[in-house]
C-alpha cells in the first residue's frame, strides 16, 4: 500500500506546526473541518483568501496555505471587503473569534451582512477572549465566570444566528466542534453560497473558559456539547440563544437568496448610467 | 509608465482643492476609495462617487473610518491603488491602520483635510494641528511620508505624487491639506495622460513557491504580490520574518523596524521637496506650509519693501522633515520664523534641526481662520533685530 498524505496537509503551512493553540482547544478541529470543506468545495487554493483578526482564532490565517491576511483587531471584515471588491474572483473567508468579530468588530459584521458582501464569515465562538486571558465577550453566557467578570456575567449575550439573519446574511448555521461532519458540510455550503454566509462554531477553551466554569478539560467540554445540543434545522433564530445550561440548538437556520453587493452595484449602475458605466476590472 | 487616459481629466479647470485632490487620485490610477463623510473632506469622496463608476473604480462608503482605513489595505492586496480621505476626528480613528499599512508595507494614500481641534473642534474651519499626529500618531517606531499642498493645483499635483511615492517606498503616504486649501477654488491644469508618469507597482517576478513576500531588494523595498496569483503568501501586522510569518524574537524586531525606517530615512534627502524664494542671502527665513505659506507672503513682501532680506521657504514634503536643509541654513541666517495654524508643531522640528545655529520664533495660531499677515510681519521684524 502506498503512503497516503493526510488530505488536510496540503492546505496547511506544515512548517509552522506545532501551532500555538492549547491542548483541548477546539480551533484546530474547526480548521480540520475547514480544510476538508475547501477540498470538497472544489475551490482552487489560489482562488481562496483567508482573513483573520486578532486573537486565538485570529491565528488561523497564518496556518492556512493560501493567500492569508492577519489584520488588526476587529477589522478582518472591512479588510476582506476591500479585498473582495478589488479581486472579485477570489473567494474570501473571514475566520475569527467571537470577541474579535462581535465586540470590537461588531459594527463591521452588521454592515457587511446588510450589504450582502460575497464572503464567508466563520466565527469560532469559545465564549471568551482566549489570547488575553479569559475575559468577558459579547457571547459569554449569563452567570459564566470570566477574568473581568469574577462574580459571573450579568450582561445579556448576543444570539449570533439571530443577529446575522436580522442583518441580512443569506446563509446562517451553527454547529459545535463535536459535530465535525455537520460542521464540514456547513462550511462547504457556506463557501459555495453566493453572498454573506455565516457559520458559528461553538468551541471549547478549556484553559480559560472550561476551567473557570468547572466544565472540565477540552474533552469534557465537547461531551457537554454532545449532551446539550439539539439539531433543529430551520429553527427560528430568535429561539437559539445560548445559556450556561439548557439546549445548544444547532443546525442550518437560514439559506436564502438576495443580490450581493457587487451584483446590486452592477445592475444599478448599468440601469442608471447605461454604457457610461465602466465595470471595475480585476 | 504613462497614466491611464480614462481617469485623466486633461485641461484647465476651476476646482476647489478637495475636487482637485480627487482628480489627482484618478490620474494616479487610484481605482478603490473607501471613505466616511467628514467635513471638510467630504467633497473628495463625493466627486469620487460620481466619477468612479465611469472609469472602472470602486467607491464604498464604509461604516466608519476604522473600516475605511483598512478596506483600502484589502483593496491594495487585491491589486488596486487605493486611498481614503478624512479630517481630524477620522484621522485619529485611522491611526491603527496607518501603522498596519506601515508594518505590512501596503502602498496607499491617506488624505487629511485638517480642521481645528482637538476633538470635534471646528468642523468647518481650518487648522494645521495634525502635523505631529501625522508623524507620530500611530504606536511604535516608524517613518512616514507626508506632503502639504498650498493650492488646488497642488492638491492635484501632490495627491498624484503621493501615489507614486507610496508605490516606490511601499508606505502609506499622507496628503496633509487644510480646510482653506480644500475649499478654495482656483485654476487647476491637468496634464495629458502621456505627460503623467505613474510609478508602477513593484510586482514580484519570483517563480511560484520561491517568493519571500518581505525580502527586500537593495532599495530595502520588497517586491509585492497580490491575492490570486498563486503565491499563497502570508502577511501580518505582527513582527514577521521575510516569509511574512510571525517572529517574536528581539532580532526579528530589530531587523524589521530598522528596515522599515531606513527605507525612508536613507532617502530623506531625495524626498525633500521645498519651494524657496529669496532664501540665499536672507537674514530671516520664514518656514511655512499649506495655506499659511500663502498668508506669509504679504508679510514677507512688506518687510522686503523696507529693504529687509527675508526668505520664504515652503515645505511641500513635511515628513521626512528637511533637516539637513534647515541645519545648513541655520549657519547663514539670523533667525527662522515659523507661522502655523497650531500652537507650535513643525516649529519644534525647525528648532531641532537648527540646533542653536539660529534663533527660531514660532507664530502660533489656534486655528479657525488664517493668521493676520500683520502678526507674521511683526514676528519677522522682531527676528530681524
Amino acid at each position: 500500500m502506498s503512503e497516503q498524505a493526510n488530505p488536510v496537509e496540503r492546505y496547511l503551512r506544515s512548517e509552522r506546526i506545532p501551532h500555538i493553540w492549547c491542548p483541548g482547544c477546539g480551533i484546530g478541529t474547526t480548521v480540520n473541518c475547514f480544510t476538508r470543506a475547501i477540498d470538497e468545495s472544489g475551490i482552487p487554493m489560489e482562488r481562496l483568501a483567508v482573513v483573520s483578526g486578532i486573537g486565538c482564532t485570529g491565528r488561523v490565517a497564518g496556518y492556512m496555505h493560501v493567500d492569508s491576511f492577519h489584520t488588526t483587531h476587529g477589522r478582518a471584515i472591512p479588510f476582506a471587503t476591500g479585498l473582495k471588491l478589488a479581486a472579485p474572483d477570489m473567494k474570501v473567508v473571514v475566520y475569527s473569534g467571537d470577541g474579535d468579530l462581535f465586540a470590537i468588530g461588531g459594527n463591521h459584521f452588521i454592515h457587511a451582512a446588510r450589504r450582502n458582501l460575497d464572503m464567508t464569515v466563520i466565527c469560532v465562538n469559545n465564549l471568551t477572549y482566549g489570547m488575553t486571558g479569559g475575559q468577558l465577550t459579547p457571547t459569554t453566557p449569563e452567570e459564566a465566570i470570566a477574568s473581568t467578570a469574577p462574580y459571573g456575567n450579568f450582561e445579556q449575550p448576543f444570539n449570533l444566528p439571530y443577529l446575522a439573519e436580522s442583518c441580512g446574511a443569506v446563509y446562517v448555521a451553527r454547529w459545535t466542534t463535536y459535530h465535525v461532519t455537520h460542521l464540514k458540510k456547513a462550511m462547504r455550503e457556506a463557501l459555495l453560497k453566493k453572498g454573506f454566509s455565516f457559520v458559528e462554531v461553538i468551541s471549547p477553551c478549556p484553559t480559560l473558559y472550561g476551567r473557570r466554569n468547572r466544565i472540565g478539560d477540552g474533552l469534557d467540554e465537547v461531551k457537554t456539547y454532545k449532551q446539550r445540543s439539539a439539531i433543529k434545522n430551520g429553527a427560528p433564530t430568535s429561539e437559539v440563544a445560548l445559556g450556561m445550561a439548557g439546549p445548544i440548538v444547532v443546525g442550518k437556520f437560514v439559506d436564502r437568496e438576495r443580490p450581493t453587493y457587487q451584483d446590486a452595484m452592477d445592475h444599478f449602475y448599468s440601469r442608471k448610467l447605461g454604457n457610461r458605466y465602466a465595470r471595475a476590472s480585476q | 509608465m504613462h497614466a491611464d487616459p480614462a481617469g485623466v481629466l486633461t485641461g484647465a479647470h476651476f476646482l476647489d482643492g478637495d475636487h482637485a485632490a480627487c482628480e489627482g487620485a484618478l490620474a494616479a490610477e487610484c481605482r478603490f476609495v473607501a471613505g466616511y463623510p467628514i467635513t471638510p473632506s467630504t467633497e473628495v469622496v463625493e466627486r469620487i462617487a460620481q466619477r468612479f463608476p465611469q472609469v472602472g473604480g470602486v467607491f464604498i462608503q464604509m461604516e466608519d473610518e476604522l473600516a475605511s482605513s483598512i478596506a483600502i489595505a484589502g483593496a491594495v492586496w487585491g491589486g488596486k491603488r487605493a486611498m481614503t480621505v478624512t479630517s481630524g476626528p477620522g484621522f485619529s480613528l485611522m491611526m491603527e491602520h496607518l501603522g498596519f499599512a506601515v508594518m505590512t508595507e501596503t502602498p496607499c494614500v491617506f488624505i487629511d483635510v485638517q480642521r481645528g481641534g482637538p476633538s470635534t473642534g471646528l468642523p468647518t474651519l481650518p487648522g494645521q494641528a495634525d502635523m505631529m499626529q501625522a508623524r507620530w500618531g500611530s504606536h511604535g517606531d516608524y517613518e512616514i511620508i507626508a506632503l502639504s499642498p498650498n493650492s488646488p493645483q497642488e492638491c492635484f499635483d501632490l495627491t498624484f505624487k503621493a501615489f507614486n511615492l507610496a508605490e516606490q517606498y511601499r508606505v502609506p503616504v499622507l496628503v496633509m491639506m487644510d480646510e482653506c486649501v480644500g475649499h478654495m477654488m482656483e485654476r487647476v491644469v491637468i496634464p495629458k495622460a502621456e505627460d503623467l508618469e505613474v510609478y508602477p507597482r513593484k510586482w514580484t517576478k519570483a517563480p511560484l513557491g520561491e517568493y519571500l513576500p518581505f525580502a527586500p531588494d537593495e532599495d530595502l523595498v520588497p517586491p509585492m504580490a497580490r491575492a490570486g496569483q498563486g503565491y499563497r503568501f502570508h502577511m501580518t501586522g505582527l513582527t514577521h520574518n521575510e516569509r511574512g510569518y510571525p517572529d517574536m524574537s528581539v532580532a526579528a524586531q530589530a531587523k524589521l523596524v530598522a528596515r522599515l525606517t531606513d527605507k525612508i530615512k536613507k532617502n530623506a534627502d531625495a524626498l525633500v521637496d521645498v519651494e524657496q524664494d529669496g532664501v540665499d542671502g536672507a537674514d530671516v527665513v520664514v518656514v511655512s506650509y499649506g495655506i499659511t505659506s500663502r498668508v506669509a507672503l504679504p508679510a514677507i513682501g512688506a518687510c522686503r519693501a523696507q529693504g529687509s532680506r527675508v526668505g520664504w521657504l515652503r515645505l511641500r514634503t513635511v515628513w521626512p522633515f528637511p533637516e539637513r536643509l534647515i541645519r545648513d541654513l541655520a549657519s547663514r541666517v539670523k533667525a527662522f520664523v515659523v507661522p502655523e495654524l497650531n500652537l507650535g508643531q513643525m516649529v519644534r522640528e525647525v528648532e531641532r534641526s537648527a540646533a542653536g545655529g539660529a534663533r527660531v520664533a514660532g507664530v502660533p495660531h489656534a486655528g479657525g481662520t488664517v493668521h493676520d499677515p500683520a502678526v507674521i510681519e511683526r514676528a519677522i521684524r522682531e527676528a530681524l533685530r
